[in-house]
């Protein structure tokens, strides 16, 4: 079986965000890290790998120091890292963030996608998904399952309150929770190893089958207007009418009080 | 001269403090408190190759060099000083000497379970009556046919009932050396288990209290023949060459330790307020710091570069580390306890507290200046080195 798991730098935010006086994020004062949803996403294909036997490939694009957090999948157990680099992907949102990556994975043979729900820079959860699409192959959301069964995987898919258990025939895309599991540890042997490691750098010239016009900044119809520290939401409300009639009621008025309906 | 940490040294260094953090730290005074050996701890190292580090591959190790495990040794210590003694005591006082000394026999039969963590190392010199004065050993070996037939015993063996596999320094007969007659003095493996190799009561200490000491006794204990490591007669040379090693991991350790105390202070003296200002802003407090610091700092040289230089001899046996394992070792220890001391002074009443880790951290400290050699030896190498 081949895994390919598609992970990220990102500027680890547990200590807070700090911001460039533009609004952008200053990624130089914070400490880059792997982000945590892909490293779950990491780790369940090393379990697979550990039970199944693979071979599992890490992708990611970004600047060349994101050749760190490659090092890092490879001192876990990954098998084999490759970073998308180049000046003219810069900038890209998650429309030409997507469009890249399939772009590179059409050069891969793969039965299986893995990348996590969504970066914590980001919070949009869109990449994994839209890879799939440009694929041409179905994605489960929000694994906090995975289980292979002859050339199908058996997903647990995360609600708030149930899961569902879903079922794809392979090659799919799967999007990992870091809730899935906890992520083993390097081992000192694997960082050596991984230090010395080849990584493969790809530019715009190795992805195939994308338009320059879906790549980069310019291949991005997302502009940011404003950036800001998240706002924590509030608990909600919740709310147990009587029968479906009270609920529908309750909904409809809600609506109506929000000007939607 | 470079003083710039490679990547996979960065990498390492991370690995270990993550791993110490959320591993050990939490059991840190659980395992002092109840003076508990941190098996479960030792099971988790185990499997991500920390019982191995500069083993080579083919033994089942990391294939590390011995900076990585001066670094792990140095930040397990860090959050617990026992747990870093576990490692360091199993890596260079019993797999050392069997990957320097061993036959290939035994380094295959010992080394990949060594390395893997499934068995544990320990190594017995000190005896009652020989600690510093090693030529004082009374533990006697005798060849009876295929077997060596051990009998004595040996004192405050670091992972003593835990371990599985020993290296144990006995007399095998006398010789004589520059007209005097002296002991011969040669190096044994023996295993757990095997019969006539008991342990006797376990040691209560002021400090390292979940590392397991215990003594060794050996009474007609009957070990193949082929379990003699090295040739007969150099046992002394074996125990003086592994302790070189094993006060590198020392070092480490007593290097940990001031780190440890150091950056709990400094956070610890930007929360205390008295006199409506954190005590950080004091200068006397600022000024201690910066003294523990610059002292810790050129540990960590000293540390590192003995490190760096047991690195070189790997690749080229003709270079010697002793001199510079010794200054390591003794100038380390004597930041330790001294940077823990500080640290419990700049805590108050607080750091008598044994809730709090500077109290833990100050009585580990203590026995980096005794065992492995003690500050006095270690002064007795580097100044016969100077004046030779």
């Amino acid at each position: 079986m081949k895994i390919i798991v598609c992970i990220k730098q990102v500027p680890d935010t547990k200590g807070g965000v700090k911001f460039n006086p533009d609004g952008t994020l200053d990624r130089g004062a914070m400490l880059a890290i792997m982000n945590p949803d892909d490293k779950a996403g990491l780790e369940a294909a090393l379990r697979l790998k550990d039970q199944y036997g693979a071979e599992v490939t890490v992708l990611t694009m970004g600047l060349p120091k994101a050749a760190d957090v490659l090092r890092e999948a490879i001192a876990m157990g990954a098998d084999k890292g490759i970073l998308v680099t180049d000046r003219v992907l810069g900038g890209a949102d998650t429309w030409a963030t997507s469009t890249t990556i399939a772009g590179a994975i059409r050069n891969l043979e793969y039965d299986l996608i893995i990348t996590g729900r969504q970066a914590i820079d980001g919070d949009t959860a869109q990449v994994g998904p839209q890879i799939a699409e440009h694929l041409q192959i179905p994605v489960i959301s929000y694994a906090q399952d995975i289980k292979i069964d002859g050339g199908k995987v058996i997903v647990q898919r995360q609600y708030d309150d149930r899961y569902h258990v879903l079922e794809a025939q392979m090659p799919c895309l799967i999007t990992a929770l870091s809730e899935l599991n906890d992520p083993r540890y390097m081992t000192p042997g694997g960082i050596f190893d991984a230090c010395a490691a080849e990584i493969t750098t790809w530019g715009r010239a190795d992805l195939k089958d994308v338009d320059d016009s879906n790549l980069g900044l310019k291949g991005s119809p997302t502009k940011i207007a404003k950036a800001s520290d998240k706002v924590r939401k509030g608990a909600g409300e919740k709310v147990v009418p009587e029968s479906p009639e009270d609920a529908v009621a309750y909904i409809v008025g809600k609506f109506k009080e929000k000007h939607i309906v | 001269m470079d003083f710039t940490l490679s990547k996979q040294h960065e990498m390492a260094r991370q690995l270990f403090k993550d791993f110490a953090e959320n591993e050990v730290k939490p059991l840190a005074q659980e395992v002092d408190e109840e003076e508990r050996f941190p098996r479960e701890t030792v099971e988790k190292m185990a499997k991500y190759g920390f019982m191995g580090i500069p083993v080579p591959k083919e033994y089942g190790g990391q294939g590390c060099d011995i900076l990585t495990y001066a670094m792990c040794v140095e930040e397990l210590s860090k959050v617990c000083g026992t747990t870093g003694v576990i490692v360091s005591a199993h890596t260079s006082l019993c797999i050392d000497p069997i990957l320097t000394y061993g036959t290939d026999e035994q380094k295959q039969k010992y080394l990949p379970d060594l390395a893997s963590g499934r068995k544990i190392g320990a190594f017995g010199l000190t005896e009652p009556g020989a600690g510093t004065d090693a030529q004082g050993q009374q533990t006697k070996a005798v060849l009876e046919g295929d077997e060596w037939v051990l009998n004595g015993s040996k004192c405050f063996i670091t992972n003593g009932k835990e371990a599985d596999v020993y290296i144990v320094i006995a007399v095998t007969g006398k010789v004589e050396k520059r007209g005097r007659i002296q002991k011969e003095i040669s190096a044994f493996i023996v295993e757990k288990g095997t019969p006539g190799f008991t342990f006797g009561t376990k040691e209560k200490k002021m400090g390292i209290r979940g590392s397991s000491t215990y003594e060794l006794i050996f009474t007609d204990c009957r070990i193949p023949k082929d379990n003699l490591l090295g040739a007969k007669g150099k046992g002394f040379a074996i125990a003086m060459h592994t302790l070189d090693g094993g006060r590198i991991g020392i070092a480490a350790q007593a290097l940990g330790l001031a780190e440890g105390a150091l950056e709990t202070t400094i956070a610890y003296v930007q929360e205390r307020k008295q006199f409506g200002r954190s005590i950080g802003q004091f200068q006397n407090t600022q000024f201690q710091l910066a003294d523990m610091a610059t002292k810790v700092e050129a540990a960590k040289m000293l540390v590192y570069k003995a490190a760096r230089k047991k690195d070189e001899y790997r690749t080229n046996p003709k270079i010697s580390y002793s001199v510079e394992a010794a200054m390591a070792k003794l100038y380390a220890a004597e930041v330790a306890m001294e940077v823990t001391t500080k640290a419990v002074q700049l805590h108050g009443g607080y750091g008598y507290i044994r809730e709090y880790d500077v109290e833990r951290m100050m009585r580990d400290a203590k026995i980096t200046e005794i065992y492995e050699g003690t500050s006095e030896v270690q002064r007795m190498v580097i100044s016969s080195n100077l004046l030779k």
